[in-house]
Formats: structure tokens, C-alpha cells, sequence
């Protein structure tokens, strides 16, 4: 199926324009697409076999997931079937598992805030894997004008699953997402975010990925208007034999748009292997663009794989900012030094900049339970080292 | 009464792997409790590194002497155990430890020194009372340690920590720098304060004589190329403000 490209407008690299290496075109068409051996650049770091054929496309489908959803009242959530023609319309796929996703899918959830509308509380949707096997998925998320919610994505059981998840945040709306990947040790993930950012609207997202033997997440933003503004904020504690992906681009294709990037990772035992890649492009006659990006890894033990690569490309003059940082190393001696200096004992000093490397980033959390459930979870694998 | 120690200490500053360099070349201080003596000194002559290995960091190494507290080396001490023997070092650039709360971090110490946690509500009162004696928001006891601070909020922070913990040897490094007029006299006062219990024994590092009118120092020692080139009175502050560093810079040279 190829739904009708609404609201796309397609790059044209005509003539003498320079070319980034990563706009990505897309499409929803599979065989656009050809088989990945993993020595593509978007596939170099992900351990092919263990994807279990979701990027061959072999489609079998025998997994089944259950999709719950709990939402206040003021917001819609609706399940739809592959006809609707609210699905499809923000974008494009840009990888072969992603438009195999959509290709393949048997229901979507549409959530819909409608205009001026303050959500109260998080509307929850939570996909369960409880048949292990493939399974699809799709997820339209649309803040309609001047609207304000806060949507939580949960992932658990077990799977091999891929979705694609539309965020549509209109003119003025506010939208934060948390997307919390908290799987069974075996199930494998491949999720890709498109969210298109209005005019002086605010997109914020936390992805934090803790389960699963693979994860791999792309969250991709794109501007419909001047002031947009895009936070991705990132967390990911990667265990023994654990691959965690996450995979960012903000393309600033519309002039005064801001973005920060923040992804912080800690990785423990033998196998354990994350991967950042963090792109940003400043598009060609844009001007005042405000954008920044960081990950950083703690390594708790030997073994640990990291790869972590910011890329930033620019084709205007006319920046406002753009930056990017990226560290990985073992916890810090001068923190532990500094705690100890007061008489706090090495243990607890450890402890304490452990606890609080997570707990930086957990805090920006706004949904309460959720910050008290991700804070147990992250002590639980800590708790394995100590 | 406690009586601090530095019998001809000397370290290196540890650069890289195979890289060092000594900056203390035998260094000799005693201080009483109740005393307060003032270190002055250019830029490079070792001043902070004093502070730093006497405090156990990790990128200075003793290579000899000795430092005792009460006749006990406290080189023998990890750094942990120097604090909870009474040592406190206030750090010219105090370290920002992200997601740790100040007040978790504050009683975490304090249950460190003191050899027990102390009773919620009778340490929330304490530390109130403290923060407001140093013109500190209350809003900051929530915020990461040092996070985001100023750096005079910083300094205000280390002088907290010195009233909190009531150590018997305090180091001040350079708590003065960076700071406007009303911030070191808000910041002196606290240092003043721990004095007057007449319990602890402060070395003052500085490179300008201006604290010292608010902290007013028994002794004065000018330090340059890694070690005490002369020490005096009060009185020896005014003579460096006169004439600046220049003859202990050329004769460490």
C-alpha cells in the first residue's frame, strides 16, 4: 500500500546544491529499499542476525502484541484500520524496516488532542509482546493547534517488532513523549519517530530504553514552521549481550528552529554495546538556527562497546548555534573525589554519582510514577554491581 | 587543641602516564587550632597543589615529608578518612556532581563526620539556618551540587560546608577569588564564624591581600617556587600589597 504523500515536500538537489549525505529520501515502497548486508553506513553498527529477519522482510507476522490504552478525558484515542486516511501523511519511511513496518501493519492507533485542549494527565499506550514472534506496528500521535499533552509509549513482554510512530505537533501545541523500551531480555525492536514540529510549537522527547537483546530507535524531527522547537533527551543502561541503538536526526529545514539532543548512556559486563549517532542538518537558506547535541557513556565494567557519532552538516552562513559533544569513559574521579573530600566513604560516593548520573536526567521526567518505576529499574540493574 | 603538621612535604603534579612534575619542594607549616595563618603567593608557586595533595586528590602524588594531624600522618588515610579526621579543604573550583542533590549530598556527610545520621527535622533546622547565615536560598538545598552555580554561589557552598562539618583544620583556596564586595564579606563572615569557636585551625591560600581585612590572619607566609620563602606577622600582607611578589618570584627562579 502507498498512501498519498500529504505535506512532504521533496528535496530537490538540482544543478550545483549541495547534497548531504544525510537526507535520506524516502519511500513506502519495500523494494525501493534493497536487503541490507550491514555494510551500509545506517546499518554498520547493528548486528544484522540478530534483527531475527525484520530487515529481510521475510513478514511471517506470527507474533502477537496487545496495544492497552488509558487516556484523559478531552483526548482521543481511536484503533483504525490500515485504510484511515489519518495514517501515512507526515512522512515518508527511510529505511527497509520501516517500510516494512508500514507496509505490513494490521492496526494503527491514532491519538488525536484536539485544539486548545490542556491533557490533565499522560495518555498511556502500552504494547505488550505476548506471542513471541514478528509483529508491526503503527502509532499516529497528532497535538492539533495549540493543544497540550503528554503522551507515554511503553514497550513490554516479548517480540520482534517494528513500528513506525507519526508525531504531528500543529502550530503553537505542545507535545512531550516518553517512550519507554522496557522488554523482555529477549525481544528485538525497531522503531522509527517522525515528528513533524509547527509553527512556535514544542516538541520534547524521552526515549529511554532499558530491555530487550536489540533496540534500535530512530527519533526523527522536521519543521513545518519558524519557532519550532525540539528537545530528544535520552537514557539507555545497556546490560551484558544487550545492543541499544539510538539513531537522531533534526533536520532544520525551516529558518529560527531550535533543537537539543541530549543522550546519556551506561553500559555493564561483557557484550554489552550502544550506539549513538546523532544528525543534524542546517538546511541551505535557512537562518538562525539554534541547535546542540551530546551523549555520553559511562563504561561500569570491561567488555563494554560504544560507538557514538555526532554529525552536523550546514548549508547556510546564517547560524544562530550548533555544537555537539560527545564523551565516554569510566565514572569520574574528581566527583568521587570531591564527595569523598567530605567524608563520604569511596562506596557510597560511587553510589551517590552512580544514582545521580541517572537520576539527572530521570528528574526532567514530568509523570511522577514513571520516574519512581524507571529510578527502580536503573537500581535494580545497578544493583548487579555493587 | 589540635596541631596540624607539614614537615618537608613534597609532590608532583601527575601530567600524563609517564609524565610528572615536582611542585612542592619541601614544605614546612605548623598550625594550632585557633590559628589562622594566611598563604600568599604569585600565580604557579604551588599554592593550590599544597591545598590538593594535603587533601589526597588524584592527580598529585606525595613524594616526601609527612603531614600529621595530631601526630598522626594523614597520608596514611584515604581521602575519605582525612575528612572524617577533621580535615577540610574549601576548593578554589569546586566540582559540579550532576543528579546529586545538595541536601542528600550535605547529610550524607555530615552522617560521615559526625559518625551518625543526624535526626531529619533537627538537620533540616541546622542547615536552614546555615544557608540563611550565608545569604543562600533555600530553593538551592534541591538543586545538583554545584550545579549550574555561579561561582560565588559555589564558594558560599564550601563555606557551608565548612560550618556544617566543623572540621579541626580548615584550607581555604583562593574561597576569595571571583568574588564581588558583598559576596566575600557574606562569605568571610562564615569563615569568621568557624573561628570564633576557636576550635579549628584555618590556612588561608590567596593571592590578594583584600580577604584579609575581613579575615584578619596571625601569621602571613609568602609562598613561591614550591615552598615557605618567608613568613611574619599581619604586618607582611601590607608590605606585599606595597610591593607585589616580584622579589620571591626572581629569587624562586
Amino acid at each position: 500500500m502507498a498512501s498519498p504523500n500529504l505535506g512532504i515536500k521533496e528535496h530537490s538537489h538540482g544543478g550545483d546544491l549541495p547534497v548531504s549525505k544525510l537526507d535520506v529520501h524516502g519511500s513506502f515502497d519495500l523494494n525501493d529499499f534493497p536487503k541490507p548486508n550491514g555494510r551500509e553506513e545506517e546499518w554498520r553498527f547493528t548486528p544484522l542476525r540478530r534483527l531475527r529477519g525484520l530487515h529481510d522482510g521475510r513478514d511471517i507476522a506470527d507474533g502477537v502484541v496487545t496495544v492497552d490504552i488509558k487516556a484523559p478525558d478531552g483526548v482521543t484515542v481511536e484503533t483504525v484500520g490500515r485504510d484511515d486516511a489519518r495514517l501515512g501523511t507526515s512522512f515518508l519511511p527511510t529505511d527497509r524496516v520501516s517500510a516494512l513496518a508500514y507496509a505490513t501493519f494490521a492496526t494503527a492507533t491514532v491519538v488525536t488532542v484536539p485544539k486548545d485542549v490542556q491533557a490533565d494527565a499522560p495518555v498511556f499506550v502500552t504494547t505488550t509482546g505476548v506471542e513471541q514472534g514478528d509483529a508491526y506496528g503503527h502509532i499516529v500521535v497528532r497535538a492539533e493547534r495549540h493543544s497540550s499533552a503528554t503522551v507515554v509509549l511503553e514497550y513490554t513482554g516479548s517480540s520482534v517488532y517494528a513500528d513506525n510512530v507519526e508525531f504531528i505537533v500543529e502550530d503553537g501545541a505542545r507535545l512531550n513523549v516518553i517512550s519507554l523500551q522496557d522488554w523482555e531480555r529477549d525481544a528485538v525492536q525497531v522503531s522509527h519517530h517522525y515528528a513533524r514540529v509547527g509553527r512556535d510549537a514544542r516538541f520534547k522527547s524521552f526515549v529511554i530504553t532499558l530491555g530487550g537483546d536489540l533496540v534500535r530507535l530512530s527519533p526523527k524531527v522536521a519543521y513545518t514552521g519558524p519557532g519550532g522547537d525540539a528537545e530528544l533527551h535520552g537514557l539507555y543502561f545497556t546490560g551484558p549481550g544487550q545492543h541499544h541503538e539510538h539513531r537522531s536526526l533534526i533536520d532544520h529545514n525551516v529558518s529560527k528552529t531550535r533543537s537539543r539532543v541530549e543522550y546519556k548512556g551506561a553500559l555493564s559486563g561483557e557484550g554489552a554495546h550502544a550506539v549513538w549517532i546523532g544528525d543534524v542538518i542546517i538546511g541551505e537558506g535557512t537562518e538562525g538556527t539554534d541547535s546542540y547535541e551530546l551523549n555520553r557513556n559511562l563504561a561500569l565494567t570491561d567488555g563494554t562497546r560504544v560507538d557514538s557519532v555526532p554529525n552536523l552538516e550546514i548549508f547556510t552562513g546564517e547560524v544562530e548555534g550548533a555544537g555537539h559533544a560527545s564523551a565516554s569513559g569510566r565514572l569520574d574521579d574528581i566527583h568521587l573525589f570531591y564527595l569523598q573530600s567530605r567524608g563520604i566513604p569511596a562506596d557510597e560516593a560511587r553510589r551517590l554519582v552512580l544514582r545521580g548520573y541517572f537520576a539527572e536526567l530521570i528528574n526532567r521526567i514530568e509523570v511522577p510514577e514513571l520516574r519512581e518505576r524507571i529510578m527502580e529499574e536503573v537500581e535494580e540493574k545497578l544493583a548487579l554491581h555493587e | 587543641m589540635t596541631k596540624f603538621e607539614i614537615r618537608g612535604l613534597r609532590a608532583d603534579v601527575l601530567i600524563g602516564a609517564d609524565e610528572r612534575q615536582e611542585i612542592l619542594k619541601g614544605v614546612d607549616l605548623t598550625i594550632n587550632s585557633g590559628e589562622t595563618h594566611a598563604i600568599m603567593g604569585p600565580n604557579g608557586s604551588g599554592k593550590s597543589t599544597l591545598a590538593y595533595a594535603i587533601a589526597g586528590h588524584p592527580k598529585y602524588e606525595i613524594t616526601g615529608g609527612d603531614v600529621l594531624l595530631d601526630g598522626e600522618s594523614v597520608l596514611e588515610m584515604s581521602v575519605d578518612e582525612r575528612a572524617r579526621a577533621g580535615m577540610f579543604l574549601a576548593m578554589q573550583y569546586p566540582v559540579e556532581v550532576p543528579g546529586v542533590s545538595m541536601s542528600n549530598f550535605l547529610r550524607s556527610a555530615v552522617t560521615a563526620v559526625r559518625g551518625e545520621a543526624p535526626k531529619l527535622r533537627a538537620f533540616s533546622k541546622e542547615l536552614q539556618g546555615a544557608m540563611s547565615g550565608l545569604s543562600i536560598e533555600s530553593s538551592f538545598a534541591a538543586r545538583g551540587v554545584n550545579e549550574g552555580f555561579s561561582g560565588g554561589e559555589k564558594k558560599r557552598h564550601e563555606i557551608l560546608q565548612l560550618e556544617l562539618l566543623k572540621p579541626k583544620v580548615a584550607i581555604l583556596d583562593e574561597t576569595d577569588s571571583g568574588l564581588d564586595v558583598d559576596a566575600l564579606k557574606v562569605v568571610s563572615e562564615g569563615v569568621n564564624r568557624a573561628r570564633a569557636t576557636g576550635e579549628v585551625g584555618v590556612m588561608l591560600i590567596t593571592h590578594y591581600t583584600r580577604i584579609l581585612n575581613y579575615v584578619k590572619p596571625d601569621f602571613v607566609h609568602v609562598f613561591a617556587a614550591g615552598r615557605i620563602a618567608e613568613s611574619g606577622g599581619p604586618e607582611l600582607a601590607d608590605v606585599l600589597e606595597a610591593d607585589g611578589y616580584e622579589r620571591f618570584v626572581k629569587a624562586g627562579a
